[in-house]
């Protein structure tokens, strides 16, 4: 077997919301070029560790945090203005989709128009690849210009897609992508995400196991902050160490 | 029972919803009667002229294209100047300010729009007029500019909070994905934000020019009165409210210089019709995308 790098670390990680600690002593290795699920009970803070990674829990007002994250081996909270330069390399899509009420071209040139690109045939190859590799390009190539909020739920959630690849991330942060979405939709993500995951570091955070079974290579396992058991998806979904895990994934509680 | 009182209230609300477009109505109406013999005996080309001299011992005149001149210029001014103070104070107040800032603010832009516009006047009488006369080394304070320079500061506190009400209810989920990608806060402000509260903003300003349009007292006190056409901020204006304010006190019931007078009204209210109207074709389109 190939070893695999590690492409984000956190190391001992504590993290407050104000007095409320959301995250404790979280340590981890996400390996590169893998699917790595969250899972957990509602409220046992995957949202929270997933946005540690690009920084958006420092625009919600009174967070702090304990503790070192480290992405290609390097802090990301050393250097206070590099968070934009970080959100280019780590890119994000939401649970409930939010394309911007712009065309559908101008969606998916926002990024790169924001990170200086201006000429119009580049910007124009970066939409048709970033639509290809989100799947999407057949289905709006006749109407870039129609405002994005038109689309269907599912196909506004791939072009969120889209428009994070279009700044060329390394890694995908991806919470609770498709569990707004009907089975077809969500079959149409979950096989993107097997298509992606041979350029990009993803980690999803779900709620259902057999999407967290199907699709990733690697399952985190949270409860109440804590990092409970990590490993490979076969082997937390077979030969959970942890009783706790078992549990959850048997559906005994959360 | 409650069916009859149903009926009733929807009634009611019928009619309280068809009183304000029947009063809209016979005001025009009003405006038409006492408006229309002036077509038959000077004739309607008479309105159509260059100048306006209402109180003449050789020929009265009353073309009214230099009150609508006037108006056209004040207003024009007054809106370049409301946009970017009231937009950006919009911005301000709703995305950047911290809260101690913000309680500061709101009461002072509140207190604002609630000044009388006779103290508005006073003011550009007193103080601006004379300094915009010192500053541009003019023969008089009383101009155009002055008049605008006024009318934006009575805009302002509407155009600011209803654009701020606009930026308030673009949905945080915008915000987070623009910063996601790596946006600045400011990049995000204004390219996803503003752009996103722009039927909003748009509407404040149609409603800030609405008032601009519509204000008399201010401009009866600082714009000049003369009724030239002009396009110089710099020089004296009349404006259409201005010259009826002014002049149907002391008109004769019934003259030519009355009957003239209701024309100005019926164009003043017209343009008010028009605006409200582009203003709602403005945001429908928007809105459909
Ligand atoms: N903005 C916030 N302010 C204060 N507390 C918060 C905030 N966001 C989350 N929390 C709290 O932090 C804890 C972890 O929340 P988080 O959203 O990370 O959980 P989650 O695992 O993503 O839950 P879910 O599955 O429901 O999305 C919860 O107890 C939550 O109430
Ligand atoms: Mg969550």
């Amino acid at each position: 077997m190939v070893r695999t790098n590690v492409k984000m670390e956190m190391r001992a990680v504590n993290f407050y919301y104000g007095n409320t600690q959301a995250l404790f002593d979280v340590s981890i290795a996400i390996p590169e070029k893998r699917v790595t699920a969250l899972i957990g009970p509602s409220g046992c803070g995957k949202s929270t560790f997933l946005r540690m990674f690009n920084r958006m829990n420092d625009i919600i007002d009174g967070t702090n945090h304990t503790g070192e994250v480290m992405i290609d081996g390097e802090s990301i909270y050393q250097n206070n203005n590099s968070s934009a330069e970080l959100r280019k390399k780590v890119g994000m899509v939401f649970q409930k989709s939010n394309p911007f009420p712009k065309s559908i071209f101008e969606n998916v040139a926002y990024g790169p128009k924001i990170h200086g690109i201006k000429e119009r045939t580049q910007l124009q190859e970066i939409v048709e690849n970033s639509l290809k590799a989100a799947a999407l390009w057949e289905e709006v190539k006749d109407r870039l210009n129609k405002n994005a909020t038109n689309l269907s739920g599912g196909q506004q959630q791939r072009l969120c897609i889209a428009r994070a690849l279009a700044v060329e991330p390394d890694i995908l942060l991806m919470d609770e992508p498709a569990s707004a979405l009907d089975p077809k939709s969500t079959t149409r993500i979950e096989n993107l995400i097997s298509e992606l995951q041979k350029n990009y570091t993803i980690v999803i955070v779900t709620h259902n196991m057999q999407q967290a079974a199907r699709v990733s290579n690697y399952t985190a396992f949270f409860y109440e902050g804590h990092l409970v058991e990590f490993d490979k998806t076969n082997k937390i979904f077979t030969t959970p160490i942890k009783q706790q895990t078992e549990d959850y994934i048997t559906g005994r509680f959360g | 029972m409650t069916n009859w009182r149903e009926k009733f209230i929807e009634l009611l609300l019928i009619g309280a919803a068809s009183a304000s477009i029947l009063i809209v109505l016979l005001i025009f109406l009003f405006l038409a009667k006492e408006a229309f013999p002036f077509v038959l005996d000077p004739g309607i080309k008479e309105l159509l002229g260059s100048q306006w001299i209402p109180v003449s011992f050789k020929k009265e005149v009353f073309g009214i294209l230099p009150l609508i001149t006037g108006s056209l210029l004040v207003t024009a001014l007054a809106t370049i100047i409301m946009i970017p103070f009231g937009v950006l104070g919009a911005v301000y107040i709703a995305e950047i300010a911290i809260g101690r800032e913000r309680a500061f603010l709101k009461p002072f832009i509140e207190i604002m729009a609630g000044i009388p516009s006779v103290v508005i006047g006073f003011f550009g009488l007193i103080i601006l007029s004379p300094v915009l006369k010192k500053i541009f080394q003019l023969n008089t304070g009383l101009t155009a500019l002055s008049g605008a320079i006024l009318l934006a500061l009575m805009a302002i506190p509407t155009v600011i909070s209803i654009s701020e009400d606009a930026i308030r209810s673009v949905p945080k989920s915008y915000k987070e994905a623009s910063l996601a990608l790596g946006a600045s806060r400011l990049q995000t402000i204004f390219k996803v934000v503003v752009p996103a509260a722009l039927p909003g903003i748009i509407a404040a300003v149609m409603l800030g020019i609405g008032r601009v349009v519509g204000e008399t007292m201010v401009v009866l006190m600082v714009t000049g009165n003369a009724a030239k056409i002009t396009f110089n901020p710099f020089e004296s204006v009349r404006t259409m409210t201005a010259t009826i304010a002014a002049e149907m006190g002391e008109v004769a019931f019934g003259s030519d210089h009355y009957q003239a007078l209701f024309w100005v009204g019926i164009v003043l209210l017209s343009v008010t019709f028009g605006l409200n109207f582009i203003a709602q074709k403005v945001l429908t389109r928007y809105r459909m995308g």
